[in-house]
């Protein structure tokens, strides 16, 4: 990459908005303008807007239900394994696998399981920890925790257009529209 | 979050808003931030922190001297073997379980007034169950050995006995300081973000940035965030409800008389639930008038707290009655002693001064007045912590001191020692809240702009 290149290149085009229906509209708009590759900010969550930019439902809750069976069947295995075969003790002819008692830890696993699956597949899927992203060159952005909504076309996009995209946005009642570099 | 307030409406047929009106998006993250980041900390703080520092030192020497000594430094002997360290281990991890509730059962039953106070009870369950759990490990005398009690393959080819409630104390109370800690965290991340935001210095930018792990709100984070978050909710709120049941089990499945009943793990949970939320509002109180907080943490807070503190109380005081009803009813020589003892033996005075602490005083909360009245509360509430404790020490001594044998019975007095790791862990558990409330934001502040929003946007 020259020196030209590097200086031209762009991560995307974002717009401000000072409020979330605005940012919603925006949002509505751009995915019937036909543009994929984009992603808003909010400082609360924006009901709609994620399935406004056309995502999908996470697939975090079969990550806990993975992480649920797996440290229920690891609990109960552990148990049984300790108590009739890894060390087996006979006490007065007393079933060794007495799995009714076994049923508190087997449930402490299953939820630790599900919990620390929950946590590590949001991490995972939300690439944490990230200390640095191309957004965060936004003009501005600091307020994206605070009090103003962002809506981000990025390059990538097939249909991206330096022009188009400021003009959709502006028309979509942006507060400022800046590039942002990568 | 996933709330829809008519459908709340329907459900609770109530209506009036949590959060004193005309508050901006930015007024909310400026009160809460600014006490971390610009403010200096009110003279209280350091007056308060000084005197749990102090106290932290008690803890400090007295886990010394004990750990020198042996258990022996305690009053417990035969036939009291348990004395103040299981009482304040259930008291603790009692106090804790308000914290769960608030943030996880709460959070399902979509209360929304939750949002102010969820983060300072999340906290206060932290640290409640680390002191907790500093009770069993010293009661067992060598606690550099308690990773004896994990199974894990050694040596000696020995393993932990699955089939022992205390063996389940180990797991519960582990997966609950972990789940609770993680819980803690997942919803303090957007906050860590808009703390990096606004920090005006550049140390707090870089730590309150990484404690964020780089979160900037994007759509499809907050999709997977709350879905998360109502995962944690519906995997902790089955959670705090088996870990007190399981404390209660550690008394139930024995056979002395007092314990071995099936009332313990509902009417655990009950008085945890009681003792929980009369600790939040104990330190709520004060929090709110000292910090300027009183928008945010309103009356209708208090009034919905004692509420639930009334409705618990009720439960618990009904767990008393029915233990003194079997007790008769059981006709069992050794059950109808053990009432009798309880309640005009040698430790009659703790018993009726639990019935006064957790029977009576509670009913003051049956009155708006009352409710309504912040100074009364914040009294009534220590009361309640007080009988709580009592409740504690009157089913571990009055059970144990007297059991079948009057060969075998004996007094339990606590020596200074107790008094002092007792006084200790209370200046530990208040020593990390002081610190949490100086470098941690102590109302969820993204939860708090959402109710708002929704407050004056319907």
């Amino acid at each position: 990459m020259n020196q030209a290149e590097t200086q031209n290149a762009l991560y995307g085009i974002s717009a401000e908005f000072a409020d979330d229906v605005t940012l919603l509209a925006a949002a509505h708009k751009a995915r019937e303008a036909g543009y994929t590759v984009m992603d808003a900010y909010s400082p609360v969550p924006v009901h709609g807007l994620h399935e406004a930019l056309g995502g999908k439902r996470t697939k975090l809750p079969y990550i806990a239900l993975a992480g649920a069976l797996a440290g229920l069947l690891g609990g109960l295995w552990l148990q049984i394994w300790v108590s009739a075969i890894e060390y087996p003790m006979n006490v007065g002819g007393r079933p060794l696998v007495s799995w009714t008692s076994f049923f508190p830890v087997t449930f402490e696993c299953m939820i630790l399981g599900a919990a620390l699956a929950t946590i590590g597949g949001l991490f995972a899927m939300c690439k944490f920890p990230q200390p640095y992203h191309s957004i965060f060159n936004t003009p501005g952005f600091e307020r994206a925790s605070n009090d103003r909504y962002f809506l981000c076309i990025e390059a990538q996009d097939p249909k991206f257009d330096k022009e188009a995209v400021r003009t959709l946005l502006n028309d979509a009642g942006a507060e400022a529209v800046s590039e942002v570099k990568p | 979050m996933a709330f829809d307030p008519k459908e709340r409406e329907a459900i609770m047929g109530q209506v009036g808003d949590a959060l004193a009106p005309g508050q901006t998006m930015d007024s909310i993250g400026e009160d809460i931030s600014s006490i971390i980041l610009t403010k200096k900390p009110p003279k209280s703080w350091y007056i308060g922190l000084g005197i749990a520092g102090l106290l932290m030192g008690v803890l400090m020497v007295s886990v010394i001297h004990l750990l020198f000594f042996g258990v022996g430094v305690w009053g417990i002997n035969a036939p009291v073997g348990w004395g103040f360290a299981i009482i304040n281990f259930v008291w603790w991890i009692g106090i804790g379980h308000a914290g769960t509730l608030i943030s996880a059962v709460l959070f399902l039953f979509r209360q929304e007034w939750r949002t102010s106070i969820n983060r300072f009870a999340e906290a206060m369950t932290l640290f409640a169950v680390s002191a907790a759990g500093l009770f069993p490990l010293l009661h067992t005398g060598r606690p550099w050995l308690a990773y004896w009690m994990f199974p894990y393959p050694n040596t000696l080819g020995m393993w932990p006995q699955f089939r022992s409630p205390l063996i389940w104390d180990v797991f519960a109370v582990t997966t609950y300081a972990t789940v609770s800690a993680m819980f803690w965290y997942l919803g303090m991340i957007p906050d860590m973000a808009t703390m990096r935001d606004k920090a005006k210095v550049k140390i707090q930018k870089v730590i309150y940035g990484m404690a964020s792990m780089g979160w900037r709100g994007s759509a499809v984070d907050w999709h997977r965030y709350e879905v998360a978050y109502l995962l944690f909710a519906g995997l902790a709120t089955p959670l705090v409800i088996s870990v007190h049941s399981i404390v209660a089990l550690d008394f139930a499945v024995s056979v002395i008389p007092g314990w071995h009943t099936t009332i313990f793990p509902p009417y655990f949970v009950a008085g945890a639930v009681f003792s929980g939320f009369a600790m939040v509002l104990t330190l709520v109180i004060p929090v709110r008038a000292i910090y300027g907080l009183k928008h945010i943490i309103t009356i209708r807070h208090i009034d919905n707290m004692s509420k639930i503190m009334l409705a618990t109380g009720l439960m618990v005081f009904y767990g008393y009655l029915n233990e003194v009803f079997f007790g008769w009813y059981s006709a069992h020589e050794y059950e109808m002693y053990m009432i009798w003892n309880r309640m005009t033996g040698p430790y009659a005075p703790a018993f009726w001064a639990l019935i006064f602490c957790n029977g009576l005083v509670p009913q003051l909360l049956w009155f708006k007045r009352v409710r309504h009245n912040v100074i009364a509360i914040f009294f009534i509430s220590i009361v309640i912590n007080i009988g709580m404790w009592l409740e504690r020490f009157v089913i571990v001594v009055t059970s144990l001191h007297r059991d079948f044998l009057p060969s075998s019975w004996g007094m339990y007095y606590p020596t200074k020692w107790d008094l002092a790791i007792y006084a200790g862990s209370i200046g530990f558990f208040f020593f990390a809240m002081f610190l949490f409330i100086r470098w941690i934001p102590m109302i969820a502040i993204f939860e708090v702009r959402e109710v708002n929003h929704k407050q004056q946007h319907g």
